[in-house]
């Protein structure tokens, strides 16, 4: 009884949503825009990741540790709203030309080491959070159309922002 | 068990109405949400303790700028910091320093 209702429900949403992305095919939907936004996270903490395993510079290292603090936490928040809302994450072009420029920096990255790898680092850091940023507040967030993924991105829009200020601080002391 | 929390509790409640206002101070409660410190200026008097409380979901610190108190606030966690010295003491969360906040504390 109740699963049939809610099937409905659900079959209604997806019609609806279908409508909404047919007439504005280029608005990401919410599940795209999840996958998105914890991709982009998920780079970053592994970016992290090798900067915590080549770095030597304490500044550096704790940057890498904050990046890898809050993403993590930014993330694990994402996924228990994608459980909770039903949603299931869903590739897409735009996460996947994230995660192809990803692997290209990291690979570009592991060549280099102590001050030229701290550099090229900080210096991707601010270009990647830029780039993240921009794309929240331009598509994401005005495309969410649920209230707590919205207010989701929200937040981890102000978090990135800081993240974004604190690398160009650290890329001055280290130019 | 029972009896020592009890016990303890008596112990406690004395100490407090034996040492007068003066000595148990205040405790003055700053919030931090959506990344920030909830007033982010308080007033307080020597013997008073601060008590930070982290609404946010990620982690935050209250760190002095002077380096004499750093207290790490874990997600829904609070932190506290007694004063016992008159000044103005700023401070900032070490992870991110875009945060931050400042305590008065004045002579009683
Ligand atoms: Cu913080």
């Amino acid at each position: 009884m109740h699963a049939s209702l809610s099937g409905g429900v659900a079959a209604a949403i997806l019609m609806a949503t279908a409508t909404v992305s047919a007439s504005a095919a280029d608005k990401p939907s919410d599940a795209q825009i999840a996958h998105i936004a914890y991709v982009a996270g998920d780079i970053d903490v592994k970016a992290a990741k090798l900067a915590l395993k080549k770095s030597k510079n304490e500044s550096v290292r704790a940057f890498a540790d904050n990046m890898v603090r809050d993403h993590t936490a930014v993330n694990e928040k994402a996924l228990a709203l994608v459980k909770k809302l039903n949603v299931t994450p869903e590739d897409n072009e735009t996460s996947k030309s994230l995660v192809k420029q990803a692997e290209q920096k990291r690979a570009e990255l592991s060549k280099l080491s102590g001050a030229a790898f701290d550099r090229a680092y900080v210096d991707n850091e601010v270009t990647f959070h830029g780039t993240v940023n921009g794309a929240l507040e331009t598509t994401l967030i005005p495309s969410a159309s649920n209230a707590e993924l919205k207010s989701l991105l929200r937040t981890g829009l102000k978090v990135f922002l800081g993240h974004k200020h604190h690398a160009e601080q650290l890329a001055d002391k280290l130019n | 068990m029972r009896v020592i929390i009890h016990g303890w509790a008596v112990v406690i409640l004395l100490q407090i109405a034996g040492a007068g206002m003066a000595l148990a101070g205040q405790l003055v409660q700053v919030k931090i949400s959506n990344l920030a410190f909830q007033p982010a200026e308080i007033s307080v008097q020597v013997g008073d303790t601060v008590e930070w409380a982290n609404d946010d979901f990620i982690e935050h610190t209250a760190t002095a700028n002077n380096g004499g108190w750093d207290v790490i606030l874990g997600v829904g966690h609070v932190g506290r910091v007694q004063f016992d010295q008159p000044g103005t003491f700023d401070y900032f969360c070490a992870y991110h320093p875009n945060m931050t906040g400042s305590i008065h504390v004045s002579a009683n």
